[in-house]
């Protein structure tokens, strides 16, 4: 390969359905969560390897990016947090199976 | 390769030693302060103390509840050392003895520093213990609610500097101006934001006054209950030099590093600066150790969020006000950015303090008549 | 390709393997910060170090331990595993996953970007990504404040709630 880029995106790749199997087996909240940050890990390695094998890394966009989506990311998974704290302060459990009615 | 052993060996040789060293000074000195002496029975004046304390933890019995889970439990102390020990790598020591000079260094410094939380939560989960457990909870809480002003009360600096890497931000403060160096604790926002990394410093490492997670009296030992022998060593030795690491960085980036103080003391060398300053901040530690009652972990959440997150953004306020009056021409202008500048930290001072202490009443003494 | 990169990619899909995988979920925490460890790692590999130094710093030091505190409150301390999907729900799981992959790697490998010269390393100073910040990216970057400062008062509101509810 005249370019490394491609060991970077099968990495990324592999952490991304490595992220979606356990967002969609794992009963656990807190597991689906834990595989949606993978995904998200995915994506933000995704972008800094094409940032770096890329056209035109001075421009700096692949890292702009990077920067912003860590934010949210972290935002989320906090926010995901305290939802899954309240819904266990309820029904007392986290198994995303018991949680199928739409009343309280 | 060479290189690499020459600039790490030094530290591995040389912060451990300053360990032992200090906890025989810290023995000492606590002692002198409540009016008793320190060890003084193993070698002339206890000098050979921390030789014993060596041997005591290596022979102690490694005991592991049977319960525990022993990976994380094993896992917990390395887990603290190693972030500790790569946080060295960034301070510059000397005049050009950085180990490493990242273009991110403090950035790199505060990453590591976060990591070693991690370990604390190992540690109290591991040992299936409820006390380890809360202790360790609280444990957390206070190093992740200090971190903010910690880290903000660094800002100023950055933002006056124009960097993140530690080896400019201290070859800035290393330059004489009529003669007195221009160190950062020489202006009015370098003047509070030393004090308020000095207090932040103080709850990250879990010294008194903010010990609640360790100390004796309260919760067993918290998240080190179940911890004995040389796993027990490995924790103390992550403290400590978790302690002069912050110490270190408190050095670098508000006294000058490892510069002179006045330009005629310029022969003396520069690692020398660099562990007479951190001298001196180890024994202001040792100091409020020893005269400083303990705060309540509610105490010390409040304090951390109400008092000192404000203070810190106040500060930053005063910092960018600072740098812009550099620019006015009104004769007197040095002692009027002074003045500015300290009442404008004064005040809230004042105030937040005023608001956020809860109301007790005066103390009434009586004596035996 | 350097021996290095090998064992890092290793580490850091098998130890997300194993993040997914365990029983024990205090396990799976501890292997989700190995795993963002070898994504910071990673990004070193690629001179962003920046973001490497903030990856450790927001997702080894924030996140990991939200994740890990989360787990302490809906818990306890009982290590008391629930009961686990059927076979047949863990094979559709890992048959959707490996398609998946399988998707993406067709893609990469069909792709005339893995064939390009690279242009030479350029690393992203932070003196730059702070200028890019302030001057092409000021307004993502406020919204992203204003965004971090919803999900703050949110997320405390949402785990307020029922205490006070309750008294």
């Amino acid at each position: 390969m005249s370019n490394p880029l491609a060991h970077y995106l099968i990495v990324s790749a592999a952490l991304f359905s490595i992220g979606l199997a356990g967002a969609l087996i794992r009963r656990n909240a807190i597991l689906v969560l834990i595989g949606i940050e993978l995904m998200l890990n995915a994506a933000n390695l995704n972008f800094i390897a094409f940032w770096r094998y890329g056209k035109n890394p001075q421009a700096l966009a692949g890292v702009m990016f990077v920067i912003f989506s860590i934010a949210v990311a972290a935002a989320e998974a906090a926010v995901g947090l305290a939802l899954i704290i309240a819904i266990y302060r309820h029904y007392k459990t986290t198994q995303v199976d018991k949680l199928d009615q739409m009343r309280g | 390769m060479i290189s690499i052993l020459l600039s790490i060996i030094p530290i591995i040789a040389v912060f451990p030693l300053l360990f032992a060293i200090t906890t025989l000074l810290e023995r000492k000195g606590l002692g002198r302060i409540q009016n008793r002496y320190g060890p003084n029975r193993v070698g002339p004046y206890g000098l050979l103390q921390p030789i014993a304390d060596g041997i005591k933890m290596l022979i102690k019995e490694d005991i592991v509840p049977r319960s525990a889970d022993w990976v994380v439990h094993f896992l917990a102390p390395i887990a603290l050392l190693v972030p500790v020990l790569l946080s060295f790598s960034v301070l510059p020591l000397g005049r050009n003895m950085a180990a490493i000079d990242l273009d991110g260094g403090l950035l790199f410094f505060f990453a590591v520093g976060a990591a070693t939380e991690l370990a604390v939560f190992m540690a109290g989960w591991s040992s299936r213990n409820k006390y380890s457990l809360l202790g360790a909870m609280r444990a957390i809480a206070q190093m992740i609610s200090y971190e903010v002003p910690l880290v903000l009360s660094a800002i100023p600096v950055v933002m006056l500097t124009g960097t993140l890497s530690l080896t400019t931000i201290v070859n800035q403060q290393a330059q004489f101006v009529h003669g007195i160096g221009s160190w950062n604790l020489f202006t009015p926002w370098g003047l509070a934001g030393a004090a308020l990394f000095l207090v932040a410093a103080t709850a990250e490492s879990n010294r008194t006054p903010f010990d609640i997670p360790e100390a004796e009296s309260e919760i067993i030992a918290g998240y080190l209950t179940e911890y004995s022998g040389f796993k027990y060593a490995l924790f103390f030795l992550g403290e400590y030099l978790g302690l002069f690491a912050l110490s270190s960085l408190g050095v670098t980036l508000f006294l000058g590093g490892w510069s002179a103080p006045l330009v005629f003391l310029d022969w003396f060398p520069s690692w020398g600066w660099f562990f007479l300053k951190l001298f001196a901040m180890i024994a202001f530690f040792i100091w409020t150790r020893g005269t400083l009652p303990r705060l309540r972990s509610d105490q010390l959440l409040r304090f951390s969020w109400k008092f000192m997150l404000p203070m810190c953004l106040i500060n930053l306020l005063v910092a960018g006000l600072w740098q812009y009056s550099t620019t006015w021409a009104v004769p007197g202008a040095p002692l009027l950015r002074w003045v500015i500048c300290l009442v404008l930290i004064a005040v809230p001072y004042v105030a937040l303090a005023r608001v956020i202490e809860p109301k007790v009443s005066k103390r009434v003494y009586r004596y035996a008549a | 390709m350097h021996w290095s990169f090998y064992i890092v990619a290793g580490l850091t899909i098998g130890s997300a393997i194993a993040a997914m995988s365990l029983r024990n979920i205090v396990h799976c925490a501890l292997l989700l910060t190995i795993t963002f460890a070898g994504l910071a790692l990673l990004y070193l590999q690629l001179n962003a170090q920046f973001i490497a130094l903030a990856q450790i710093l927001i997702y080894i030091g924030a996140v990991a331990i939200l994740i890990v505190f989360a787990i302490l409150l809906t818990r306890g301390s009982d290590a008391a595993p629930a009961s686990t999907r059927p076979l047949r729900g863990i094979a559709c799981g890992v048959v959707i996953a490996i398609a998946a992959f399988a998707t993406l790697a067709r893609a990469i490998g069909s792709s005339a970007a893995i064939r390009q010269t690279s242009p030479a390393a350029q690393t992203a100073t932070v003196r730059q990504i702070g200028q890019e910040l302030m001057k092409n990216y000021i307004v993502p970057l406020e919204i992203v404040a204003l965004l971090l400062t919803a999900a703050l008062i949110g997320a405390a509101v949402i785990a307020l709630q029922e205490r006070r509810r309750s008294e």
